[in-house]
C-alpha cells in the first residue's frame, strides 16, 4: 500500500489580500493516491461468513462494529435498507443469517 | 492546558497494523507497530476508536470508517486556532468508488442542463477566472450523532466532524452566468467524481434553489487555507456553500446541472430530510411529521482547552477557551456557566473571520469552592438564535446543538 503523492501544495500565501489573489501563480498539482481498503473482517468465523461474504464490497466493517446498540428490528430495517434503496447484491437466504448476526453482537455488548 | 487530553483516555496498544503499516511509514506520522486507541464519551458505547494515519495527505485522523472514508477530526484540534489544518479536516464520502488519480491537466467541470451555452471548464479556465476568498465552517449534518440519546444509527461521529477554512475560488454564480441560465431554471444540482459500487444505487448528487446558486457566495473551490484540497478532501473541486450543512459542499465537483424542474432524486428527496419541527426535533417513535431537506446551519460553541474530567485548582485564576460558530450568521455572544447553567457571563471574543467562520472565545474564572463543577459555553447569533439547552432528537441524528456540558473538578 504505497503512497504515490506527487505533490499537493500550492503557493499561496493565507495572508495574501483579495485583491492580489487575483495576480497569485495558483498551480494546482496533480494528484495520484490509493486510499485505503480496510481489509478487516467482520470476527465470529462462520456465524459472520454471510456478512463478510456480502457486506464487505461495499464498505470496511468499522462503521457497523461502532453502532450502538440496535435492536433486531432496526437491524432487519438496516439490512433492508442496504438492499433495498442502496442496491446491495444480498441473496434472500443471507438475510437472515446477517440480521441474526448484528443482533447477536449488538445484544451481547 | 492541563486536561486537553483527559477525555479520551489514550491507550496505545500493539495491535497488528492489517496492512497500514506502509502507509504509517510513508507519514511518519505515528510509530510503526502502535495503533492509538482513544475513547469517545459516547452514551452507551462503543466509545474506543483508532487515530489513523494511514490515509494520503492526512495527518492523525479519528478512524470512523475506513471505506468509503469517515474520518474524524481531534478535539484538541479545534483549540490551536479558528482554522482546521488541511491535514486534519473531517471526511467524510457516501461511495466507495473514488478516485485517487485526478489529472490537472485533462480535469473538466461541466456545466449544462438548462443553460444556454454548456461549458467544459478545464482548472486553467476557473484559475484565470475572478477569484474570491472565505472563511466557513464545514460541518457534517450528522456531527455529535453519537451523543443522541435514544442513539440512532449512523457515522456515531463526536464533535469533530466539522473544521473551518479559508476557502479560495470562483463564484458558481459567474460560472451559471458563463453558461447563461435560461428563464424558468428552478434549481442546479450538483455531483462529484465518486460513484456507487453497486449498478442502479443512486448517485451521490445535491442540490439548490436558483436564487440560492446565483446568491453570489456559493463557491466552486479550488484551494483551502491556501492549498490545494487534499484528494480525500474533494480535490480538484469542491463546492461552498457557506452556512449550510456539508451534504451540499459536493467533493470532486465534476458536473453542474440546471434543471426546471424540481429535483426528486434520492439524496434530496428522499435521504437527508429533516423533521419540519423547531429543532429539527420530535419524539422517538413519532411518525407521520412533514420533512425537509436539511439546509442553514444552527449556533455551536464547545470549550476546548479543558476536557470532561479535568482537574483545576480552586481559588487560582483559570483560563476557559473555546470555538463557537453562528450557524448561517456570524456569532453576536458567547455565555459561559461555571454553575451548570444557573449563571451566565459574557466571554471575550476573538478575532472575527467573517460570519461564516469559527471564532475563538475566552474567560478567565477563579473557583472558589472545591469539588464537581459543570462548565457551559452557550452561543447567541448575530440572528440573536441561542443554542438551546434540550438535546433535539431525530431518527437520521441531525442538527444536534445542545449547549454542551463539560464536568470538572476544582482541587
Amino acid at each position: 500500500m504505497t503512497h504515490r503523492i506527487l505533490t499537493f501544495s500550492l503557493l499561496l500565501g493565507a495572508t495574501i489580500a483579495s485583491q492580489a489573489l487575483a495576480q497569485a501563480p495558483l498551480q494546482p498539482k496533480s494528484v495520484s493516491v490509493d486510499l485505503p481498503v480496510g481489509d478487516r473482517m467482520f470476527p465470529g468465523d462462520t456465524a459472520a461468513d454471510a456478512i463478510n461474504n456480502n457486506c464487505l464490497s461495499c464498505h470496511s466493517a468499522g462503521m457497523v462494529l461502532n453502532q450502538p446498540y440496535l435492536s433486531r428490528a432496526e437491524w432487519q430495517a438496516e439490512v433492508e435498507k442496504m438492499r433495498n434503496t442502496y442496491k446491495a447484491p444480498v441473496a434472500d437466504e443471507d438475510v437472515p443469517a446477517i440480521v441474526d448476526y448484528l443482533a447477536k453482537r449488538s445484544a451481547a455488548r | 492546558m492541563t486536561g486537553r487530553d483527559l477525555s479520551w483516555r489514550r491507550l496505545p496498544s500493539r495491535r497488528a497494523f492489517l496492512g497500514q503499516a506502509g502507509a504509517g511509514i510513508v507519514l511518519g506520522a505515528a510509530p510503526v507497530f502502535a495503533e492509538t486507541i482513544l475513547k469517545l464519551p459516547l452514551p452507551g458505547g462503543p466509545q474506543e476508536r483508532t487515530i489513523t494515519t494511514a490515509f494520503p495527505q492526512k495527518g492523525p485522523m479519528i478512524l470512523q470508517r475506513t471505506r468509503p472514508p469517515l474520518l474524524e477530526t481531534p478535539m484538541e484540534v479545534f483549540d490551536r486556532g479558528i482554522f482546521t489544518p488541511n491535514d486534519q479536516f473531517f471526511v467524510r464520502w457516501h461511495w466507495a468508488v473514488i478516485p485517487g488519480e485526478v489529472d490537472v491537466g485533462t480535469f473538466k467541470l461541466a456545466v449544462r442542463g438548462h443553460v444556454e451555452r454548456p461549458l467544459a471548464l478545464s482548472l486553467a479556465d476557473l484559475l484565470a477566472m475572478s477569484r474570491i476568498e472565505l472563511a466557513a465552517v464545514n460541518q457534517c449534518s450528522g456531527n455529535s450523532r453519537g451523543l443522541f440519546q435514544p442513539r440512532v444509527p449512523g457515522g456515531e461521529w463526536f464533535h469533530g466532524a466539522m473544521g473551518n477554512a479559508r476557502w479560495t475560488g470562483v463564484r458558481l454564480k459567474d460560472v451559471l452566468d458563463r453558461a447563461g441560465v435560461k428563464g424558468g431554471a428552478l434549481a442546479v444540482r450538483f455531483n462529484g467524481l465518486d460513484e456507487p459500487v453497486v449498478d442502479g444505487a443512486p448517485d451521490f448528487m445535491k442540490s439548490l434553489d436558483i436564487d440560492h446558486a446565483l446568491d453570489g457566495e456559493v463557491m466552486i473551490a479550488f484551494a483551502m487555507n491556501g492549498e490545494q484540497l487534499p484528494l480525500v478532501n474533494g480535490f480538484p473541486l469542491r463546492l461552498v456553500v457557506p452556512g449550510w450543512y456539508s451534504t451540499y459542499w459536493v467533493k470532486m465537483l465534476s458536473d453542474i446541472e440546471v434543471l426546471d424542474v424540481p429535483d426528486q432524486t434520492y439524496w434530496m428527496a428522499t435521504a437527508y430530510r429533516i423533521p419540519d419541527t423547531p429543532h429539527a426535533s420530535i419524539r422517538p417513535g413519532e411518525t407521520g411529521i412533514k420533512t425537509v431537506p436539511i439546509n442553514r446551519m444552527v449556533p455551536r460553541s464547545f470549550i476546548t482547552n479543558l476536557t470532561a474530567g479535568a482537574a483545576v485548582q480552586a481559588g487560582a485564576p483559570t483560563l476557559v477557551r473555546g470555538i463557537a460558530f453562528g450557524g448561517d450568521t456570524g456569532v453576536g455572544k458567547v455565555d459561559l456557566s461555571t454553575d451548570g447553567g444557573k449563571t451566565w457571563l459574557p466571554t471575550k471574543l476573538g478575532t472575527d473571520a467573517g460570519k461564516y467562520s469559527f471564532r475563538q472565545w475566552e474567560m478567565t474564572v477563579t473557583f472558589a469552592g472545591k469539588g464537581s463543577q459543570t462548565l457551559m459555553a452557550r452561543c447567541t447569533n448575530n440572528a440573536g438564535v441561542t443554542q438551546p439547552d434540550i438535546p433535539n432528537w431525530n431518527p437520521a441524528g441531525f442538527m444536534r446543538n445542545v449547549i454542551e456540558t463539560t464536568p470538572i473538578a476544582v482541587n
